[in-house]
């Protein structure tokens, strides 16, 4: 297992950009702070925005899309990596028509969003 | 990591060069960029500092460090500053896992009066079972970081540039996944090693019964899986956040995107977290369709034996052979980072809607019926 190589690597860059921060910290021009300068950037006119600013709920929807639709696609890669055995033992065309239906559920899904508009950005 | 102390310790330096030498290509990068898009658009670019302006790397990383240190405000001091630490981790894990030598065979020697070895150091920073699953999962944390940075600066430009960013790297990702999907089929594994040797020799298939060469193609992905290349190579665009899917810092929209409230070092982090993205795109396209570190017409073994003719101790041959496959590899893999620069600087920016009925409604169609044919394809050459 190379667990313990990733773990290393991560180890490694996290205290990497750790120090790279703390040293443009330490070399750099110390800070002068002003409430302006400190405000949000915006073209000149003093923020009004909080932080739990309000976003569109067309990103939400999409993640939830997302999850859908990718774990169909997981689905497809055991069955990509064991289709030629498959194919060897002779239960190739079995393994291939239920793939089929499989997508068929998977594009009427995808049909259906389309039809319903979700996927509309305006 | 290894069986004793000599191996565990290179094994760990090999990470860190890995690493060092992604962090090392950036500034060589932006340098090819600038002076790429300069010629593309009939400018001269960066040519004052040093030769060809090649040092212009060095000034800027001076003057990176000695910039002003800054946070927000309003933001969230913690997630502004972990944001780019953590932008630099996803790239250089993925990474490692692409194959790109073939390994070199040390053998025993005398060291410290003990014997070591005999080892097998793989060039890439570990080898892992189901490579593309792990360098797809590990790359898409990318997305994590932007919303991190995005949040934690507290600034509306920032937020939403982090929103639109990860929106459309999840999109994109749908495309990604099935694109390959083919690729998995052709060659039946997830290892990345197992496909390079796949796509040795000349190109030749089965049919129908019938076994079909041609001596003058290599047995490269591209040939069988034209369509799954471009879908592959067009989503790792809108992955790593390259013109013309950079929505996420649409300028004349949203200032800078995420990184709107960043500059000096922490800005330089992001760029190498982008860069890093970029190579694992660049990388995988060569190994999934060009054949990875494999010479066309030119066996591994054959490369080996001409270095054992040059080479006196087996070590050296071994290691010689690496090297002539890591070169093939960067040939390979700069050409694709070159059609990274040349696109930006060739292809306008897309609309956020445009961005996402393609990804949608066009690219994942087609990733789907690529996927279908591949798989008939595939049994009507294997019955």
């Amino acid at each position: 297992m190379p667990l313990g190589g990733i773990i290393f690597i991560t180890v490694f860059i996290a205290l990497f950009g750790c120090f790279l921060l703390f040293l443009a910290a330490k070399v750099g021009i110390a800070a002068k702070k002003s409430s302006v300068k400190m405000e949000p950037y915006e073209c000149g006119i003093p923020g009004v925005e909080k932080q739990d600013t309000k976003v569109s709920v067309k990103f939400y929807l999409t993640a939830i899309l997302f999850i859908l639709f990718d774990i169909e696609i997981i689905f497809m890669y055991p069955w990509a990596t064991t289709f030629k055995d498959f194919i060897a033992s002779g239960n190739g065309l079995f393994v291939l028509i239920s793939m089929l239906i499989f997508i068929l559920i998977f594009i009427y899904g995808l049909f259906w969003e389309v039809k319903s508009k979700a996927l509309e950005w305006d | 990591m290894g069986k004793d102390i000599f191996e565990i310790l290179v094994n760990g330096v090999k990470l860190v060069l890995v690493f060092l030498m992604i962090v090392q290509a950036v500034p060589i990068l932006v340098w090819l960029e600038r002076r790429g898009s300069a010629f593309i658009q009939n400018r001269f670019g960066p040519n004052r500092v040093g030769p060809l302006g090649l040092l212009q790397l060095l000034a800027d990383a001076a003057k990176f460090l000695t910039k002003e240190e800054f946070a927000p405000a309003q933001g969230i001091k913690l997630l502004y500053y972990a944001a780019p630490v953590f932008a630099l981790i996803p790239g250089a894990i993925a990474y490692a896992a692409i194959p790109m030598s073939v390994p070199i065979m040390v053998d025993a020697f005398e060291m410290f009066g003990q014997t070591w070895g005999p080892y097998k150091f793989l060039v890439q920073g570990y080898e892992i079972g189901v490579g593309i699953v792990f360098i797809l999962g590990v790359s898409s944390l990318a997305a994590y970081t932007i919303l991190m940075a995005g949040w934690g600066s507290g600034n509306k430009f920032s937020l939403m540039g982090a929103l639109r960013a990860s929106a459309q790297t999840i999109s994109y990702e749908l495309a990604l996944g099935l694109s390959i999907v083919g690729v998995i089929l052709l060659y039946g594994t997830f290892n990345l090693t197992e496909m390079i040797q796949a796509q040795q020799g000349p190109l030749s298939f089965q049919f129908l019964g019938y076994t079909i060469t041609s001596e003058y193609l290599p047995n490269w992905g591209i040939f069988f899986q034209p369509l799954g290349a471009i879908l592959f190579f067009t989503a790792t665009f809108a992955e790593s956040n390259r013109l013309p899917f950079d929505l996420a810092e649409g300028e004349a929209e949203l200032v800078a995107g995420f990184h709107t409230e960043y500059g000096g070092f922490k800005m330089l982090l992001f760029f190498i977290g982008e860069y890093a993205h970029m190579m694992i795109a660049a990388g995988l396209m060569t190994t999934f369709f060009f054949g990875g570190y494999s010479i066309p017409f030119v066996s591994a073994a054959e490369v080996l034996a001409w270095a054992q003719t040059v080479c006196e101790t087996a070590t050296g041959a071994s290691a010689l052979t690496a090297l002539i496959h890591f070169l093939v590899y960067n040939v390979k893999f700069a050409l694709f980072l070159w059609i990274f620069i040349w696109v930006r600087w060739t292809l306008p920016r897309f609309r956020y809607d445009q961005l996402m009925d393609l990804g949608w409604k066009t690219m994942l169609p087609w990733a789907l019926a690529n996927t279908v044919f591949t798989a008939f394809m595939v049994y009507l050459a294997g019955i």
